[in-house]
């Protein structure tokens, strides 16, 4: 079917206004993902997975200005020993950065590589292109297209401390395109961390390859810069017996649209995606979510919370599929929102689909304002109004937050959430 | 201490008078019990004075020490010295115990202008407090109240007021459902804060805490007016015959 004029118009002004990388091993890659993004069109208002999120500044040619914010605070992850590696408005500063080197894994930047051989090669753009299918995601074919730079990380082994990827946002004016390849041999462990504003606006996609009895922790936190717009997308292809564990917290941005997709093809494999935001004003925030189950005896657990004051918006579009064949799969979903006020939103469409009969899921979605009763109590104990109402919504985005492994990094996730809801009280 | 005076309240939502012109001193170092039917007003009486949403004081006051207590946020009160050990505690989740007495009981610290209590100090008042009610490190780790049993709940509440150690404790039928030997517990715990300084309203339907905790005077409540005054006998008067040929008597 031919695409409408008005869809084929802007897709065509976003793409005349980009530079097509060439010249290395993602040619063809970058090639076949423009033919798929003029195929599908850049989303549109009345595309069904934009139904609640307006995609326009995030399709448009220009990307909307956005002004820094100085929140006053230490970086994120800024005690963590770790590998850092830092981008400025989506361009790699290698001065800011640690040396590359590691043991247990091998990091290149998707810009330098030029030999025919490279081991990413078979997965750039290959697990997004598997991931247009059913619910198409031209921003990301957009990605694989346009990208100018990114990591190429492979995992061999078990690096002695995360790889910390930081995103610095300088210019007020930035419009910033990378892509992430993550591949995790067999056996192997590694933790990837990444936060920061990015840019004023951000487009970013990570491929993730998760062999047999490998796992991989990613802990992100995105914000800070109040009118920064950013829309992401994760897809992780899960090996036997592997693990994926990913949790986002996501503080301040006009728009932002998390989407991650989640294959898991090996039996005995977990999956874990969790997000907590917090929102207040001008944000709105949108994760949308598709697990497919396509081995026996796997776990996939989404866990979303979103705290929402003086009319934010939340989104949740998550889906667990689970094809034929997928027995004894383990499926659980579940996304909350607190609203803190009568002006703020949340907008769920929790869906399942199931095509085995031995398997186990559940999901559930609600919407809920600070429990009175609990309040009351606080406060009859000396606890003032709102260090109450703080340590409520700590407690209600507890069980994302739970989903972080390692403890350190869980309490400094609690500490920078608790900081912003000081800085964000009345 | 406690001074009550005429209160008058009302249902905010609802056009019902609940307490109708309520009269009760409670003196420092005394030990107050109110008895009464069901749904004669105790509990509300002890929420208006907390300070929770819900209820409009249509005439009379209130005052601890002299302040006025209807003027105060809930907060305020509790740094003020008064505590309400609750009919139904309620249970927070995702709120660790710990967590909760150790903001709380800094908070009143800072709002009366005192030092807060690091981390140790907290942890070894706690434990020696906890150990009293035989409350084990468990069950303070756990969420506030969550799958705590009854009677753990009740002696959670008799926790945090010896924590706190307000000066005038109102303790909403912190007796039902207590095993004896908790009953036991809780008295004792009470007990251990009586001081010359500190009042104690206990609302309760049966004598046998009043065994333990020793009343100076017993107020009877129906109605929402208090209906009668005198000493321990009252309460053993109540345990033989029950309410009805007291409200005859004033009716
Ligand atoms: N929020 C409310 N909405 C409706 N009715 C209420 C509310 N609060 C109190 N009442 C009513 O006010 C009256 C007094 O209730 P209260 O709980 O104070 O009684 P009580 O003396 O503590 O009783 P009990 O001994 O059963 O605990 C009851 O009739 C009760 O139904
Ligand atoms: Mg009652």
């Amino acid at each position: 079917m031919a695409l409408p004029q008005i869809k084929q118009d802007a897709t065509e002004a976003r793409i005349a206004a980009l530079d097509l990388p060439v010249g290395g091993w993602s040619d063809a890659a970058r090639q076949s993902a423009l033919g798929r993004l003029r195929e599908m069109g850049l989303p549109g208002r009345r595309d069904e997975y934009w139904k609640f999120t307006r995609p326009d500044t995030l399709t448009q040619p220009e990307a909307p200005r956005a002004a820094l914010f100085d929140p006053k605070e230490a970086p994120v992850f800024d005690e963590v020993e770790r590998l850092n590696l830092v981008f400025v408005d989506g361009v790699f500063d290698a001065e800011a950065s640690d040396d590359l080197a590691l043991e247990g894994v091998t990091i290149e930047r998707l810009a330098e590589t030029r030999s025919d051989l490279h081991w990413a090669k078979g997965l750039y753009g290959t697990l997004e292109a598997n991931g247009q299918v059913p619910v198409q995601r031209p921003l990301a074919a957009l990605n694989t297209a346009f990208a100018t730079d990114g990591l190429l990380i492979h995992v061999t082994g078990t690096p002695s401390k995360p790889i910390s990827i930081c995103y610095e946002h300088k210019s007020e004016t930035s419009d910033a395109m990378l892509h992430h390849v993550v591949k995790v041999d067999a056996g192997a462990e590694v933790t990837i961390l990444e936060n920061g504003p990015a840019a004023a606006r951000f487009n970013k996609v990570m491929e993730i390859d998760v062999a047999d009895g490998a796992r991989l922790h990613h802990i992100r936190t995105q914000g800070r810069d109040h009118e920064r717009q950013a829309v992401t997308h994760v897809f992780a292809r899960l090996g036997a017996e592997s693990v994926f564990k990913s949790f986002t917290l996501t503080a301040n941005g006009v728009l932002t649209r998390n989407e991650c997709v989640i294959e898991l093809t090996g039996d005995d494999a977990v999956a874990h995606v969790a997000g907590a935001c917090v929102g207040d004003g001008d944000f709105h925030h949108d994760d949308t979510v598709f697990v497919t189950h396509d081995a026996v005896n796997c776990e996939s657990r989404q866990v979303f919370k979103k705290v929402l004051r003086n009319g934010a918006t939340g989104v949740f579009q998550g889906k667990i599929l689970v094809k034929a064949g997928a027995q004894k799969t383990d499926g659980y979903q579940i996304s909350q929102s607190l609203l803190l006020d009568e002006d703020s939103q949340f907008l769920a469409k929790p869906e399942l689909e199931i095509y085995a009969d031995d398997v186990a899921c559940s999901h559930g979605s609600t919407s809920g304002a600070i429990d009175e009763e609990a309040l009351f109590y606080l406060r009859s104990r000396g606890v003032p109004e709102p260090q109450a109402v703080n340590l409520l919504t700590l407690a209600f985005l507890a069980e994302a937050v739970q989903e972080i492994e390692n403890e350190a990094l869980a309490e400094e996730i609690t500490a920078r959430i608790e900081g912003w809801l000081i800085r964000h009280r009345d | 201490m406690l001074e009550i005076k005429n209160l008058h309240v009302k249902l905010e939502e609802e056009d019902k008078q609940i307490l109708k012109g309520v009269d009760l001193t409670v003196e420092a170092g005394k030990v107050h019990a109110i008895m009464g039917p069901n749904g004669s007003g105790k509990s509300t009486l002890s929420y208006v004075l907390s300070g929770r949403d819900g209820y409009e004081v249509t005439d009379g006051e209130a005052t601890l020490e002299g302040n006025d207590l209807l003027d105060m946020e809930p907060e305020e009160r509790a740094a003020a010295g008064l505590f309400l050990a609750f009919q139904y505690p309620v249970e927070i989740p995702g709120v660790g115990n710990m967590t909760f007495l150790r903001t709380a009981l800094n908070a009143q610290r800072k709002a009366r202008g005192e030092e807060e209590l690091n981390a140790t100090e907290f942890l070894k008042l706690i434990r020696a407090k906890a150990k009293d009610l035989k409350i084990d490190a468990e069950m303070l780790k756990r969420p506030v109240n969550v799958g705590f049993s009854g009677g753990e709940k009740k002696r959670n509440e008799i926790l945090q007021m010896a924590m706190l150690a307000p000066k005038m404790c109102i303790l909403d039928e912190t007796d039902s459902g207590l095993d004896v030997d908790a009953m036991k517990l809780v008295a004792d715990g009470v007990n251990a804060l009586r001081d010359e300084g500190r009042g104690f309203l206990v609302i309760t339907h049966y004598q046998r805490l009043l065994d333990h905790i020793k009343p100076d005077v017993v107020h009877i409540m129906s109605n929402g007016r208090i209906i009668k005054t005198g000493g321990p006998d009252l309460a053993l008067e109540v345990e033989e015959r029950g309410y009805a040929h007291l409200v005859e008597e004033v009716a």
